[in-house]
């Protein structure tokens, strides 16, 4: 720090700063991007180990061997559902009981903010069924939980069948530690989130359930199954859970070795693991696993019913059967296998899973890169807000001092202090107009959807979009609202300061959702950064505009729309893109008002005005 | 005299027993008594009890006769003979009143099983009243649960002020009591402790027979444990000698219960026998005990068309209001020779009779409906998310179509869930219900636990709920356990409660009665007194990461605290380069003559 304290020495570090700074920041931008694809090649990925004494050096023997009576369950449970309509709760009860199961009911029901298109629902009701099976000579303080969610269109009787079979099988058995809850969810993530609620008995989505009458302690770990078909040629992991959450590193290590064991077929974003990581292309194809993760892991959305159960810190993944038309196919025997063999070895669990990673990226299923390996990646980007940053502080402090004047002659320059106080008062204006727009973006779709619905031929929830879409445009007449405002003041220093603080402020708040969510802030801040790191009032500015409306928040999802289909080798259309684009927008405040996503608030609170900021600088006069 | 020396204490054997015999009538008793219960859920609940009843005043003697030898006056009373000297130098010593003492693994299912003859809080439960003769009652506790401790190869001595509470109503003495000043008393429950076979073999040898005859042949271990449920407990009280209760007497009572997962021992039937549980069956009974019996609960509860046989038929039946319920039992009496000597060994068995139509289809189905539903039960839960703060939540059912009941309410909050005692609400029926009594002594950090007893009225067909707030606090980095991501104990709820008859109950010979109706006192006949615990609760506590990361931040914070004192010192400091002043003075005079002269200021 000796270094910066000495005003000799500090000046020629400065005018180091000052001049190499566009090349800097080009060069730390490259870097942070190399990195990042440098991920998925094998020295910065690792094989995953399993970090858990308890779950690591001892096999247990699976004995699971109820095909038949999975078809049964399956059978009868398909019937009774096609009979009734619904989930068939007496059946469930009656069956759940006499397999010996402690059986209990809940009913809930959730008025949706606007009608939900994509699920085709508006006021939600529906009862979960759950049975737990009490561990002998354990005092209920510790559960783990299977769950299959039925959904209104899904019918997933396969996964009913396995998780009554399995039921069936584990309470026959007496090495049990931990009390197992089985549980079927009616209106899939829904009824989850309605039981994890009043589980928890906390109430966080305004969902109305009837309290819960059977409880078995504090669950430490989950899995939910999903059997889309009868035929299951493979399994799919998923492990990206609400906000970017992610389950301990040794669950999905767990899951893998079972796999391994059983010789089932196990993919990881419906992407087989590469097997040759010598030569290009299989690194190239982890990179394709891995830019899926990240878009998954951006999105913030549960990637299955496992997401939620993450708020509770239970560690949770959704296992799914997959027909994909392979040549080998699995008999649910295997797959029930697997499932014992989790269980038994999450039985045997002492403490939580706590000993591997909660923070990681998975280009394979077997290979993982951990957080330290792709901080540098996201630290890099930032890097280069903070050089400019920099930059700005330096000439609006030393602006009377030329670069080129010789050092020792003259005194240093008194800092501008009255220019400057100027400067803070006049941001103060747009500041304010942005996050008010960001405010309402956040509050006004929700809220006017009865209004637009009133004066527009639209339905509720096209309204909500529209709407949403027409204030974010309407974000963009700014400059012309906030330039009368600061019209008065000194333009020059104006606009930088302006820019100084909008780059301070996307900084942070780049840091802390990189440190939450990696995947998230690594996006952001690869599409914002440059863009925010050139936007200035002068030079060409239709350039800079259009590069700026490219990297706007709203932008950055229709574009991961775009690469996510590319990348899962089903290319959008742009008209596709389009729909897409305004179910995603409905999905995400949906999403935020059910399960407490929080892309929406943070995009619209703190993104979108950040972004606007820099729209301002733009066109400053 | 080689000769001669054996005689002499033939002699004195012949001689020793007929001598004491001759001066008074035998000085202590042993009854035991199995009762085996069909649970409504179909599982099986056998419950062991063994009586020793001392007619000598143990401490009684002892303070007359402390005058005369001061140093070991714990060895004053030095003939024992079925009661366990370990246990009786313990009561002499420590200057005992009553003593309860439980091991239990597993949790009893109210909800499903019934109401228990007697519950235990999963883990170790240990209370204890002292004599007011006792001046340091927190040294004597301590000594004492060290002492039980090595006795039975637990780890009692765990117990500390930190777990230690004195409550005020609703521990009462249940033996003779003249006084009732709670300072005597003491309370503590492990509910981490883990009880195993260890534990069992320490409890069987202070069996007069030990596991050698009678009923506790059936004692067998890997049995024991092979069961959803198992609770050893020992009970130390003073008892009336007589009816006019002129002088007492000591009674041990050891009290074992184990239920039988029927559907996994019993493959989804629910027949039994004694072989089938214990793998042992009866051959004789104790030879020391004056009353061996086995008595069957044979009241059919439920089962449509379904009838109970049980073979060998029973000799007696003995009908009774247990619980609140009437009961019919059916009594074998061990003592009674045509019980055994027919077949040379005693293996009870029962089973499920069907009309053969329904049969097939029954047994099918014989879980598929949920059991009858006891008055009282609870569950205790902890809500709230995050590691900052949580509630804890009592539900309190009360299923008794029209009455409402009392229940005492007890609750051990260790120190480091910090209460908030305003959050404390109860909530019936979706109105407040003020509790009618409330003691809270709160917790001081690493000295002693929260404390709440509260008297809550339970109002007909209702659930109430208890919740009060909690916040979770930071433990210094050594007071972590082991394992601290496992989480925290939070001892079980205590509920004491009358809960209404179905049939009222008529006084019956207390000393004559069998054993499981005899521990808890009988004040009125409408109700009938029970305790029950809650299950106990895992809470996690915020856990640094005790591993290389962990050293990894503490490096990287020391490096970023260093950091950032320069960081902030260089952020508000401005740096100006100073022209070495020369002169001074001097230079300022040189300049006053200069300008004075005119030529230019140096």
């Amino acid at each position: 720090m000796g270094l910066l304290s000495d005003p000799v020495r500090r000046r020629a570090l400065a005018r180091l700063v000052l001049r190499l700074n566009a090349p800097l920041c080009v060069l730390s931008y490259v870097a942070g991007i190399g990195w990042f694809l440098a991920l998925a090649f094998p020295p910065l990925t690792q094989r995953t180990y399993m970090s858990e004494n308890a779950m690591g050096s001892t096999m247990v023997e699976e004995q699971f061997a109820g095909g038949d009576r999975v078809r049964g369950f399956a059978r009868d449970f398909a019937a009774h559902r096609r009979k009734s309509g619904a989930l068939p709760v007496a059946w469930l009860e009656r069956t759940m009981r006499s397999v010996g199961l402690e059986v209990y009911t809940q009913s809930f029901s959730r008025k949706l903010p606007f009608p939900d298109e994509t699920h085709e629902r508006y006021m939600v009701s529906g009862t979960n069924v759950y049975g737990i099976l009490r561990a002998p000579r354990a005092a209920s303080t510790e559960s783990l939980v299977l769950t299959v969610p039925c959904g209104p269109d899904s019918t997933n009787s396969q996964a009913v069948g396995l998780l009554l079979a399995l039921a069936a099988h584990f309470r026959g058995q007496i090495y049990w530690a931990k009390d197992i809850i089985f549980l079927v969810t009616e209106q899939d993530l829904l009824g989850t989130e309605a039981w994890l609620e009043a589980y928890h008995d906390i109430n966080v989505t305004g969902m109305q359930s009837s309290p819960l009458q059977g409880r078995a302690g504090a669950i430490q770990a989950a899995v939910a199954l999903e059997l889309s078909s009868d035929v299951v040629t493979s399994l799919d992991v998923a492990v990206e859970g609400l906000n970017g959450q992610l389950p301990n590193l040794d669950l999905l290590n767990l899951f893998q070795t079972f796999c391994q064991k059983g010789g089932l077929l196990c993919t990881l974003q419906g992407k087989l693991q590469p097997q040759d990581w010598t030569s290009v292309d299989g690194p190239l194809q982890a990179l394709r696993t891995l830019l899926l993760m990240v878009l998954q892991q951006a999105s913030g959305r549960p990637h299955g019913p496992h997401g939620l159960f993450l708020r509770y810190r239970v560690e949770a993944l959704t296992i799914r059967g997959i027909n994909s038309f392979r040549q080998y196919k699995y008999d649910l025997v295997a797959v029930g296998k697997a499932l014992e063999g989790v269980f038994r070895k999450l039985n045997h669990l002492l403490e939580r899973l706590h000993q591997s990673f909660f923070f990681y990226l998975l280009p394979a299923l077997s290979r993982f890169v951990s957080i330290g390996l792709y901080m540098p990646a996201a630290g890099f980007l930032l890097l280069v807000l903070g050089l400019k940053a920099l930059e700005l502080w330096m000439q609006l402090h030393e602006a009377g001092v030329g670069p080129e004047e010789p050092g020792g002659a003259s005194g240093p320059s008194p800092p501008l202090l009255p220019a400057q106080s100027v400067g803070l008062a006049s941001l103060v204006a747009p500041l304010l107009i942005s996050q008010a727009m960001g405010l309402a973006l956040y509050v006004l779709p929700v809220l006017g959807q009865h209004v637009a619905t009133e004066h527009f031929p639209v339905a509720e929830a096209e309204a909500v979009v529209l709407t949403l879409l027409a204030i974010y445009a309407a974000g963009l007449a700014l400059p012309h609202s906030t330039q009368r405002v600061v019209s008065a003041q000194a333009p020059d220093r104006g606009w930088m300061a302006l820019k100084l603080v909008a780059l301070i402020y996307l900084a942070l708040q780049l840091a802390c959702i990189a440190l939450t969510n990696f995947s998230l802030g690594f996006l952001l801040a690869a599409t914002m950064v440059p863009a925010a790191a050139l936007t200035k009032p002068c030079g060409p500015r239709p350039l800079y505009a259009t590069l700026l409306v490219l990297t706007s928040p709203a932008a950055t999802l229709l574009g991961s729309l775009f690469l996510w289909r590319e990348l899962r080798e089903a290319p959008l259309s742009l008209a596709d893109g389009w729909q897409l684009f305004l179910a995603a927008l409905a999905q995400g405040v949906l999403e935020h008002h059910t399960y407490g996503a929080l892309l929406f608030p943070l995009l619209a609170l703190g993104l979108y005005p950040c972004w606007l900021l820099f729209w301002n600088v733009l066109f400053w006069k | 005299m080689a000769a001669a020396l054996p005689l002499a204490v033939l002699l004195l054997l012949l001689l020793g027993p007929v001598g004491g015999g001759h001066a008074e009538p035998p000085r202590d008793t042993l009854r035991e008594e199995l009762v085996i219960t069909p649970l409504p859920s179909g599982d099986v609940a056998a419950t062991f009890q063994f009586r020793t009843r001392w007619d000598s005043d143990l401490q009684r003697e002892e303070g007359e006769r402390i005058t005369l030898e001061k140093d070991n006056c714990h060895l004053l009373v030095s003939h024992y003979r079925l009661f366990p000297k370990a246990l009786g130098q313990l009561i002499s010593k420590y200057s005992l009143r009553e003593l309860h003492l439980s091991f239990t693994q597993g949790f009893w299912r109210t909800r499903y099983w019934g109401p228990p003859f007697l519950q235990a809080p999963s883990g170790a439960e240990l209370w204890v009243w002292f004599q007011d003769t006792v001046t340091d009652v927190d040294k004597s506790w301590k000594e004492l649960s060290n002492v039980l401790s090595g006795i039975f190869c637990a780890s009692l001595n765990f117990i500390d002020s930190t777990n230690t509470v004195t409550p005020t109503a609703s521990f009462k003495p249940l033996g003779l009591a003249n006084g009732t000043d709670h300072s005597f008393l003491r309370y503590a429950v492990l509910p981490r402790e883990v009880v195993c076979t260890e534990n069992l073999t320490p409890w069987k040898k202070l069996l007069p027979c030990s596991s050698k005859a009678g009923l506790s042949v059936l004692l067998k271990a890997d049995r024991l444990f092979h069961t959803s449920y198992h609770s050893q407990a020992v009970h130390i009280r003073p008892v009336c000698r007589n009816t006019r209760c002129t002088s007492i007497s000591w009674e041990l009572r050891q009290t074992l219960s184990v239920v039988y997962d029927a559907f996994v021992t019993g493959q989804g039937k629910k027949d039994w026998s004694l072989f089938r549980m214990f793998s042992r069956t009866l051959t004789e009974p104790c030879p020391l005990a004056s009353e061996s019996r086995v008595y069957v609960d044979i009241t059919s509860y439920h089962q449509d068309n379904e009838t109970l046989e049980v073979s060998p038929p029973p000799t007696t039946t003995y009908q009774d209001v247990t619980l609140g319920t009437l009961k019919t039992y059916a009594v074998y009496d061990l003592l009674d020779t045509a019980v055994i000597n027919n077949s040379r060994n005693l293996n009870l068995q029962l089973k499920w009779k069907s009309p053969p139509a329904t049969g097939a289809l029954n047994r099918g189905l014989v879980f598929a409906e949920a059991p009858p539903v006891p008055f009282l039960y609870a569950q205790r839960y902890v809500s709230g998310y995050g590691l900052h703060n949580g509630e804890l939540n009592t539900l309190l059912y009360n299923t008794h179509p029209y009455r409402a009941f009392p229940v005492l309410v007890l609750d051990t909050v260790p120190w480091y869930l910090r209460l908030y005692v305003h959050t404390l609400t109860i909530t019936a029926k979706g109105k407040e219900n003020k509790p009618s009594y409330v003691h809270y002594q709160p917790a001081q950090d690493r000295l002693q636990p929260h404390l709440l007893e509260m008297l809550i009225q339970l109002p007909p067909n209702s659930a109430t709920k208890v919740s009060i707030q909690f916040e979770r606090a930071l433990l210094k980095w050594t007071e972590y356990t082991p394992d601290p991501n496992h989480g925290f104990y939070v001892s079980p709820s205590v509920l004491s409660a009358l809960v209404p008859s179905v049939v009222a109950a008529k006084p019956v010979d207390w000393e004559e009665s069998p054993l499981f109706k005899s521990l808890y006192p009988v004040s009125d006949s409408s109700s009938y007194f029970v305790r029950l615990y809650t299950e106990p609760l895992l809470v996690n506590l915020p856990t640094p990461d005790f591993s290389m990361p962990y050293n990894v931040i503490c490096l990287t914070c020391t490096v970023v605290a260093v950091c950032y004192g320069s960081f902030y010192n260089l952020l508000t400091r401005t740096f100006h380069i100073e022209e070495p002043s020369t002169g001074g003075l001097a230079k300022w005079l040189a300049n006053l003559i200069r300008r004075a002269r005119g030529v230019p200021p140096l």
